[in-house]
């Protein structure tokens, strides 16, 4: 369960707002997609809940905890996060770094190196990259990296206990249309098992597809939250983004691009 | 690395693993050993294995010393033996030190050079040589022939900790931030050293080039506990930082993602390589690329793992420095090269081509 009572959360302080007021709650067996323009705080909202950045005003919370006054190891065995394009300092096999998902669960009770391959060769498998599993991390595409580092973090929360939270910042930006698919799905069956879902989306048909409520942020400030059929109507989206949208939510939801381009006076972010 | 083998990281070892594990480490003391008895026996006076062996059974209160081992037993006891063990604790220290920065820094070319240590070490040192007594007056008086050990420490571990206050903000260390402030340090404690270098005499510029060039030839029995608290301890509490090390690999984000109190585990690197690397060079002067190179041969033999690389590099860095002493203590018999010299005629040419095969990597 994850989160978000009257955040705000500056640059630094004394800083810019980066968010404001903003409240959002995901529920345990829930999928939650944030979308919005650039610069929009997505991000920003993504870390304060994951408990990089302290909140300057209001709260950021996961199972109930503030997320800044969680001891960052019992946190991390409730909370993944697959971050953009990680990179590595040093070589590591895909398998390797699979395995340091396992890192918050090293002296836990029930723990053990046995139970860590398990979850790991049931990550590589679950993510689809167990082909890659010996190959050296920096010989991947970025979507099989994408992969590996989603594989990364469902070994970590491998036999959590529940309710677990996962967020995921443009998982879907680096991969093929099948493997799109394939996260969504995992994503959907990671929120059947009980995980609560926060997903940073550009593609609202995919949005549309995974999420069970859509929040649309803009400015720093939650434009809109609610069901993909009813936030996802391509006026609201063309008030948001500057740009005409046409189709409808989940079925050819798409930016007009040929209307954009008719149009050089709408706004561009 | 290679993808000839999955090396599982971070606990996920089935238990063959383990096995191998013990073989490592199995292979790795056996070989530092092998160098220890190397450094021991062989050199300009020489000494044979019954001679080492009957030593050592007086020591133990075994055996009396027969006669003809005398001479065998003064060598070993009064400059071989101190200084093999310091050449090991030294080359340990150093090494274990450049793996803990090159994990935090997330550079395989990083040292500890970067965080000051051995410019401020340089900078006291060389202060302390030309301005002695005059500067330190009756402190150099009460520490006599201690005075540029305890100097050098004094300035390694001030530079750094300078270094350390400017790179933090609100409690967050940047590590882009300790690299160049590190830079700036770097170059303000050379060119001070230049100037105390400009002021001194013949006498005081040969005792700096000694100094600098470094040399394990002053290694004494009272030198070896303060090496042992100051280079060895440091140098094995730093093995603890494997786990954290590891989660940096992927990034300081990902690090806390992980559990990390990241933090926490830059403070501590940075403190235990500056301890051990500072007093280091207030023993033996600046010995370079140890920490730079043993690290890089430890992770192309078995893998970026913190775990093995820390440890290993232990063990490498100390069976590597007993081994160029020995070498120059014996190329140039009945003279010294500086060991320092020899680290770098190996050690910077193995630099290079590191840099050429980066430079040609996708």
């Amino acid at each position: 369960m994850i989160e978000a009572v009257d955040l705000h959360v500056r640059a630094a302080p004394g800083e810019r707002m980066l968010i404001e007021a903003m409240s959002l709650r995901v529920g345990a067996g829930e999928v939650v997609a944030v979308a919005g323009p650039n610069g929009a705080g997505k991000s920003t909202l993504l870390r304060a809940l994951a408990g990089e950045l302290r909140p300057s005003a209001g709260v950021a919370a996961v199972c109930g905890v503030p997320a800044a006054d969680w001891p960052p190891r019992l946190l991390a065995r409730r909370r993944a996060v697959v971050s953009q394009a990680v990179e590595l300092a040093f070589p590591l096999t895909a398998a390797e770094v699979v395995a340091l998902g396992r890192l918050p669960w090293h002296g836990a009770s029930g723990g053990g190196a046995a139970r860590d391959a398990a979850a790991v060769a049931a990550a590589l498998e679950r993510a689809g990259v167990a082909h890659l599993a010996r190959r050296a991390y920096a010989t991947l595409s970025g979507g099989e990296r994408q992969r590996v580092q989603i594989a990364r973090a469902l070994a970590q929360l491998d036999g959590a206990e529940p309710p677990t939270a996962l967020l995921l910042d443009e998982p879907t930006a680096s991969l093929d249309a099948a493997h799109r698919a394939g996260l969504l799905v995992t994503l959907r069956g990671l929120a059947a098992a009980g995980t609560a879902v926060l997903v940073v989306l550009h593609d609202l048909n995919e949005a549309a597809f995974v999420a069970d409520r859509v929040a649309l942020l803009s400015a720093g400030r939650l434009a809109a939250c609610g069901p993909p059929a009813a936030v996802l109507r391509p006026a609201a989206l063309a008030a948001l983004y500057g740009i005409p949208f046409r189709g409808r939510p989940g079925d050819g939801l798409l930016p007009d691009f040929a209307a954009a381009a008719a149009t050089p006076t709408h706004r561009r972010r | 690395m290679d993808g000839s083998g999955l090396r599982p990281l971070a606990g996920a070892a089935p238990p063959a693993t383990r096995i191998r594990g013990g073989r490592l480490a199995a292979l790795g003391l056996g070989g530092l050993v092998l160098a220890l008895l190397a450094g021991a026996l062989l050199g300009p006076a020489g000494v044979s294995a019954a001679g080492l062996l009957a030593t050592l059974a007086e020591a133990l209160g075994l055996a009396p010393l027969p006669e003809q081992h005398a001479r065998d037993a003064a060598v070993l006891g009064v400059v071989r033996a101190p200084r093999v063990l310091l050449a090991a604790m030294l080359g340990a220290g150093l090494a274990v030190a450049g793996a803990a920065m090159q994990g935090l820094f997330r550079n395989p070319l990083a040292d500890p050079g970067l965080i000051g240590v051995s410019a401020g070490a340089a900078l006291a040192a060389v202060a302390a040589i030309v301005l002695g007594p005059g500067l330190f007056g009756a402190a150099a008086g009460l520490l006599g022939l201690w005075l540029l050990p305890v100097a050098a420490f004094a300035g390694g571990l001030g530079a750094t900790l300078l270094i350390t206050r400017l790179a933090t903000r609100q409690g967050v260390t940047g590590v882009a931030t300790l690299l160049l402030a590190g830079i700036a340090v770097n170059a303000l404690c050379g060119a001070l050293t230049g100037l105390l270098v400009f002021a001194a005499d013949d006498r005081q510029v040969r005792d700096i080039t000694f100094w600098t060039l470094g040399s394990l030839g002053g290694a004494r029995w009272p030198q070896l506990p303060v090496a042992a608290l100051l280079v060895l301890l440091p140098a094995l509490l730093a093995l603890a930082l494997a786990r954290p090390l590891n989660a940096l690999v992927l990034g300081e984000r990902e690090a806390f993602h992980l559990g990390i109190r990241v933090e926490t585990a830059k403070r501590w690197a940075v403190l235990l390589a500056a301890i051990a690397v500072s007093a280091g060079v207030a023993l033996a002067g600046l010995v370079g690329f140890v920490g730079l190179v043993v690290p890089h041969l430890v992770r192309l033999a078995f893998g970026a793992d913190h775990r093995i690389v820390l440890p290993g590099s232990a063990v490498l860095g100390a069976a590597l420095m007993v081994l160029a002493d020995l070498a120059a203590r014996s190329l140039a018999a009945p003279a010294e090269l500086p060991v320092g010299v020899v680290t770098a005629l190996v050690g910077a040419p193995f630099f290079l081509w590191l840099l050429h095969r980066r430079g040609g990597a996708p």
